[in-house]
């Protein structure tokens, strides 16, 4: 099977959706799909626990310090690497304090409690802190420096909090703050403000609270924190399968020895199955209703534990979708794109 | 009747603890609305609910008071719910325990303070136990039942008293609040260092906010020490039982075995465990069955694709249930103690007193053990 080439929707694409919803997945796939064509990529954790490497098989938990998870030529010939790196507040805070000659007093005020006191006065000064880093590190990989990613991807916080964690560069110039935090709101605001640099794509599953939720935190982020949205991603459809109508019937038909009690099993597994891909169906429909954004669908795996094999599949039909909805960046706002969920073919469609 | 049914019969306080987005809200509106079909007058606390849900038990609009839902409950039964919320609460709080209206006010009034309830990890938390043992206090209720924040860190829901208590009892500011003379030779150089730091990354005006508001709180910490001792010993009390929830996903799982833990290392127990929205088992592919398209099944009949297709969504759902298996054979293993109640996926989300009483039969009938495999709704 041929890849369908891969355009990066902006240089930072931050992941976000409910807990649950497979935001790690996602963000997995999507490195994985760019990593194969070609484009070296990062991938920043930024809630200190993960369960990334072991999507790529790798045992070791992320650090500070970059890992790679995926070498360089490891999806195809010419394929870049995926590499990873936690980017917690508390890590982010000692490092802007160590650029700046203060080690000593970073250490203090996490050692001394002072930095809640100052977090609690500053709402969002932690996450200001986080985003600060994500554009330090969005600007090494415009500038083409040696070793900078090409594509970074950003596992963002569980969904309300996405909002807030996007939110708080505003927030914080509304508070008044001085100096060098005020500056590093205002270049935050540059970032998710500018489509080529910076996109969200949101998770969610076929359901009703994660779409209404999906729904209610896509308005918000447009609206508080002024950032574009890639097209939004269905995870976990359960393949469509063409079930006979009338179960016992085919099965009869088909003159196989199966006792009464397996058919009936058959038949209500059927049913089940009927039920639920009406349901997820439905639901897709609503999420296209509520959000006018194009859908990607990523089907639902049966597995017990996701793999490297799984988010190889997972990349290949994210490609494959996201060529069907056309080229992202030019998306459009929630509140401009009237085409909805395009006709985009995959396994998941009925 | 369920080890649960037996806990909304007996327990005054019921704590529904576990991971985000496995429906723990829902689980707590059903114990609450079983105890009131029980005769007692329950109240259930939620932080959060659906919309739907939140019309359903007449929350609308939001508050910090307990409205009374009507309904056809047992004799004497009431069902009351509450969305709790963490700045009314905190306000409450800090009235009760300021030495006078001012002293209040200074707190209330402080930008900080305003900060507190939405910046400080691990208030939600504790304010949510505060608000319970505040209705606990009271008595109007037979039974409280609290639906936890959906925390990011289990951690943060435990030690949410004891982080509270170290804000509040932060040193370097308590010092630069002593006189003068004193707080010179007290604050050393470093400190001095420290604040001048702050001041210049964030502004002056935010080190002057937090000296405000720790003057402002002086004399308060007694209280607000007593009363966190009083809510720790409300959690270990016999009287109130932990149901941690989960749902069949390995984060969940993992999320809500940490929990478990934890939860035995402070109050010794977990009673019951909720396993929510099970997928049905209809059990393995009959043997010689082969569900790849040109394999046996349907190979030769006249049923065709068809059949084929009924085999693949066979092998798929045994795949699910048997994944399932595994993570409760996981949790009854490090859970030996706590009876394990699964309860089905349901295909809509519960929005009204129906829907609860419907889970209700899973949760409180079934004594754990669903015939199955289990419907949808």
């Amino acid at each position: 099977m041929d890849p369908a080439p891969f355009t990066p929707p902006a240089r930072v694409t931050i992941v976000a959706g409910k807990g649950g919803v497979g935001k790690t997945t996602v963000s997995a796939a999507l490195a994985y799909l760019a990593a194969r064509s070609g484009l070296d990529t990062l991938i920043v954790e930024v809630e200190g626990k993960s369960g990334l490497p072991a999507l790529f098989g790798r045992p070791d938990p992320l650090t500070y310090q970059e890992t790679v998870l995926m070498a360089a030529g490891a999806s195809g010939p010419g394929s870049a690497p995926v590499r990873a790196r936690t980017l917690t507040p508390d890590d982010a805070l000692v490092e802007y304090l160590e650029d700046r000659g203060m080690h000593r007093i970073s250490k203090r005020l996490i050692a001394t409690g002072t930095l809640d006191v100052v977090a609690t006065a500053v709402p969002g000064i932690k996450d200001i802190l986080v985003l600060g880093k994500v554009k330090q590190l969005e600007q090494l990989s415009a500038s083409g420096a040696a070793g900078a990613p090409d594509f970074i991807v950003v596992d963002a916080p569980a969904a309300g909090h996405a909002v807030s964690f996007l939110a708080s560069a505003y927030g914080l110039l509304d508070a008044a703050a001085v100096g060098p935090i005020r500056a590093q709101a205002v270049d935050v605001i540059g970032l998710l403000g500018d489509p080529a640099r910076c996109q969200v794509m949101l998770v969610t599953l076929p359901e009703e609270t994660p779409v209404n939720e999906a729904a209610a935190t896509a308005f918000h982020l447009e609206d508080r924190a002024g950032v574009q949205l890639a097209p939004i991603v269905v995870n976990g459809m359960w393949p469509y399968l063409d079930l006979p109508a009338d179960a016992a019937a085919a099965l009869q038909a088909d003159g196989l020895d199966l006792s009464p009690e397996q058919v009936e099993l058959l038949v209500r597994a059927a049913d089940f199955r009927r039920q639920r891909q009406q349901l997820q169906d439905a639901q897709v429909a609503r999420l296209a209703d509520m959000l006018p954004l194009p859908q990607l669908r990523l089907p639902f795996l049966f597995t017990t534990e996701l793999g490297p094999a799984d988010v190889q599949t997972l990349a290949g039909v994210l490609g494959r979708e996201l060529a069907a909805v056309g080229t992202v960046g030019t998306v459009g706002t929630v509140g401009t794109v009237g085409e909805a969920a395009g006709g985009a073919g995959g396994s998941v469609r009925p | 009747m369920s080890a649960l049914a037996r806990l909304a019969a007996e327990r005054q306080i019921i704590i529904c603890a576990g991971p985000g987005g496995v429906g723990k809200t829902t689980i707590a509106a059903a114990i609450a609305v079983q105890g009131a079909r029980l005769g007692r007058r329950a109240c259930v606390v939620t932080i959060d609910p659906a919309k739907r849900l939140a019309d359903a038990l007449g929350l609308a609009d939001l508050t910090n008071e307990a409205h009374q839902v009507p309904g056809a409950w047992g004799p004497n039964g009431e069902l009351w719910a509450l969305m709790f919320d963490t700045k009314s609460t905190f306000d409450d709080v800090v009235v009760r325990h300021a030495g006078s209206e001012q002293q209040a006010q200074a707190i209330l009034d402080n930008r900080l303070y305003r900060n507190i309830s939405g910046a400080l990890g691990g208030t939600q938390e504790y304010m949510a136990m505060e608000k319970l043992y505040e209705l606990h206090r009271e008595g109007r209720f037979d039974l409280v039942v609290v639906d936890t924040p959906p925390t990011r860190h289990a951690l943060d829901f435990l030690d949410a008293p004891g982080r509270l208590m170290r804000f509040l009892n932060n040193r370097i500011f308590r010092l630069l609040m002593m006189p003068t003379r004193a707080s010179l030779r007290a604050i050393g150089v470093a400190t001095q260092m420290l604040l001048r730091t702050i001041s210049k990354v964030v502004g002056g005006a935010i080190v002057a906010d937090a000296v405000a508001f720790f003057s402002a709180f002086e004399g308060m910490e007694q209280g607000f020490r007593d009363r966190a001792a009083k809510v720790e010993e409300l959690l270990v009390d016999g009287g109130t039982a932990f149901v941690v929830v989960a749902a069949p996903r390995r984060d969940a799982v993992e999320e809500a075995l940490f929990f478990a833990d934890r939860l035995m290392q402070s109050s010794g127990r977990v009673e019951v465990l909720v396993l929510n929205r099970m997928f049905p088992a209809f059990g393995p592919v009959p043997a010689g069955w082969d569900p790849a398209p040109g394999g046996g099944a349907g190979g030769a009949g006249a049923g065709g694709a068809g059949v084929a297709a009924l085999a693949t969504n066979l092998a798929d759902l045994d795949r699910v249930a048997s994944r399932e298996d595994q993570h409760v054979a996981v949790l009854t293993e490090r859970l030996p103690g706590a009876p394990v109640i699964r309860v089905p996926f349901l295909a809509d989300d519960i929005h009204d007193i129906a829907g609860l009483t419907e889970v209700g039969r899973w949760l409180f009938d079934a004594g754990g053990q669903p015939a199955a495999p289990l419907a949808t709704s």
